[in-house]
């Protein structure tokens, strides 16, 4: 009986601890959102910071898709922003072919974004297919060469419309053939432009929140433990019958749909996208919010891409500088996250224990009296 | 009622013959030693069995059925499953959540369950945190469920990696070296827990040790490998005084 109760407490904290964590991060993201509303409504945010809104959105959420592939799956992938390109380029062609003839935004957006998900996941089983054999730094180079082999193939792809349907080509617009009244849809180089301007910062929050969702939920079921008992040791999960490559396969695809849920986002927030944005670049940038946050760390991957998506901005008036003082404040951070003795120092002087100090000096004070 | 019949399995690497000709049969229930000093190919036996390594020869059956080049997955879904010599645990897991793996493949829901916490989830999850917890209970491991395995004193990652094994409900428990590096009153407990599970689980164990004495008070048929070749096979009192398996452990 009295182990019976033990248990149920157990479960009971369990389910606390990971809910409660979720419920801060969520909570944060709500209010961090109404603040920045408020601040707008009141004329209170500059310009620059408008600006960037929605590019923290997608920003984080490939930040946190990639820490599921890096960090809980813990495979090294320099090939993220390819997805996110094919999520842009989706959803971004749909909603210009659609733009006429359906009138329901809300209805239009939400279906770019399911497309863009579906079509960088389905890019994410077959690349997954091919290169989830590979381990570490192989692994990182082959991602690395798919996610340029993406880049530079829709940075040479012309498709277009007319009477007679649908028209591909690799060389240029004329090599299309349209007729009279025919529309060149992906233009190249030039990429797609005259997307409708969806994406708003509200649809930005409520993306990441799902994005947020998906991946501790996952992470806290069968399959999460799964994927996560594979990243600590493979031939064990291997002994108790844990099937390696579905596993596999299964988190960098989920990881590859969400990036083209930022692609989507990002494409409906520029007057024209193209291919040349994602290359490694991107990818690693990404790579970087997600060390920075720290390998696992949800949170972290969220805060990491806000804070490195705003400081380069606002260090333009330092003009030549401001890389320099970019990287200086990457290495900041990295050690005040990661040095031991900050651990230990972060640890010693935690909110909760400086509140608790407080409190407990206060209750002694009134026993004294 | 056999059990286990491994016949001639070998397997080299490069030259060396590391495993030769290796058969051994166990009946349903037995409790199995695999003595030999080091480098003798115990663990490469246990490897065999468990499909990391392909045998080069030989046939392997479980139950009557040919587990022979299947794959590590498949084996352990037939039924074997094991513990390693090193060490292997979910390090950056909770002690729940490595028994939890273990009981992957017996309690199932959907990754979109999951993920979209369905009823499946919250119903399986129930289940399979109680089962949990009952082989936790067992090898005494209950109160330490919420800690990070990695912080488990040494003993208690082996006990857990036992756990994780018997989650799977195997027929058939290998276990490598379960006593490495625990003190004797920790060795003492541990096989006290091995006859435990063993009459709880209805399992037929093999096991993998160094100490000879510690078989002798476990085991009740004992094999002996030496540099890859059988050197004795029978009873522990006949197989320990047998004049050969002396000079093995003793050396020339
Ligand atoms: N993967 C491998 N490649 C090469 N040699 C190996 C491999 N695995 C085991 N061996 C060799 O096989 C022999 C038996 O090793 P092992 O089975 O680990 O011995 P034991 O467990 O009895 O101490 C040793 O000489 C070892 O070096
Ligand atoms: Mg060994």
């Amino acid at each position: 009986m009295k182990t019976q109760i033990k248990k149920l407490k157990a479960q009971a904290l369990k389910l606390n601890k990971t809910t409660r964590s979720n419920v801060i991060t969520i909570g944060a993201l709500v209010i961090a959102y109404l603040i920045c509303m408020s601040m707008i409504r009141g004329g209170n945010m500059s310009n620059l910071l408008q600006n960037l809104l929605v590019a923290m959105c997608y920003y984080s959420i490939m930040a946190v898709s990639l820490n599921l592939t890096v960090g809980i799956l813990g495979q090294l992938s320099l090939g993220h922003a390819g997805f996110m390109c094919i999520g842009a380029f989706t959803g971004a062609f749909f909603s210009k072919i659609m733009v006429d003839t359906m009138d329901n935004v809300i209805l239009r957006f939400t279906l770019a974004i399911l497309l863009g998900a579906a079509m960088a996941g389905l890019f994410g089983v077959i690349i997954g297919v091919v290169v989830l054999r590979l381990r570490g730094d192989y692994l990182a180079i082959v991602t690395l060469a798919f996610g340029e082999i993406i880049k530079n193939v829709l940075n040479v792809l012309y498709i277009g419309f007319d009477s007679r349907g649908i028209h591909f080509s690799m060389k240029d617009t004329a090599s299309l053939n349209l007729d009279e009244g025919g529309m060149v849809v992906i233009k190249g180089a030039q990429g797609i432009s005259g997307t409708p301007r969806n994406a708003t910062f509200t649809i930005g929050v409520i993306l990441l929140i799902i994005t947020y969702l998906i991946i501790v939920n996952l992470v806290n079921s069968r399959s999460g433990r799964a994927i996560m008992a594979i990243r600590d040791n493979h031939i064990a999960a291997e002994s108790i019958g844990i099937n390696i490559t579905k596993y596999k396969i299964l988190a960098f695809s989920i990881s590859a749909a969400l990036a083209g849920v930022a692609g989507v986002l990002y494409s409906h927030n520029i007057a024209t996208v193209q291919s040349t944005k994602f290359g490694y670049n991107t990818s690693i940038l990404v790579l970087v919010f997600v060390v920075l946050g720290g390998m696992g760390n949800l949170r972290g991957s969220i805060i990491a891409a806000i804070v490195l998506t705003v400081l380069p901005e606002y260090l333009r008036f330092m003009r030549d500088y401001r890389m320099l003082i970019y990287a200086i404040v990457l290495i900041v951070m990295m050690i005040f996250n990661w040095a031991p003795a900050c651990i230990n120092w972060r640890k010693n002087h935690s909110f909760k224990d400086v509140f608790w100090n407080i409190i407990n000096k206060f209750k002694k004070v009134k026993e004294e009296a | 009622m056999e059990m286990l019949s491994v016949k001639n399995i070998g397997i080299s690497f490069g030259g060396l013959h590391a495993v030769d000709s290796f058969s051994i049969t166990i009946n349903k229930g037995e409790l199995y030693g695999l003595i030999g000093p080091n480098g003798a190919g115990k663990t490469t036996v246990f490897n065999l069995l468990t499909g990391v390594y392909k045998p080069d020869m030989g046939q392997i059956l479980l139950d009557g059925a040919n587990i022979t080049g299947l794959s590590t997955i498949e084996i352990n879904k037939a039924g074997i499953a094991r513990t390693f010599q090193n060490i292997r645990l979910f390090k950056n897991m909770s002690v729940l959540d490595n028994v939890k793996c273990g009981l992957h493949n017996d309690y199932k829901y959907s990754s979109a369950s999951g993920i979209f916490r369905l009823p499946s989830y919250y119903r399986t999850e129930k289940i399979m945190n109680n089962r949990a917890y009952e082989i936790l209970e067992v090898f005494g491991l209950e109160k330490e469920a919420k800690y990070l395995s990695a912080n488990l004193p040494y003993g208690k990652q082996r006990k857990l990696e036992i756990a994780r094994a018997l989650a799977t409900d195997p027929k058939l428990l290998l276990l490598d070296e379960p006593a490495a590096g625990m003190n004797p009153s920790e060795t003492e407990e541990l096989m006290a827990t091995i006859r435990l599970i063993r009459k709880q689980y209805d399992v037929t164990i093999l096991l993998i040790e160094h100490d000879m004495k510690l078989v002798a008070g476990i085991c009740e048929k004992i094999f002996v490998l030496n540099f890859g070749i059988e050197l004795a096979n029978g009873l522990p009192q006949d197989v320990l005084n047998d004049p050969e398996v002396i000079k093995a452990y003793l050396g020339e």
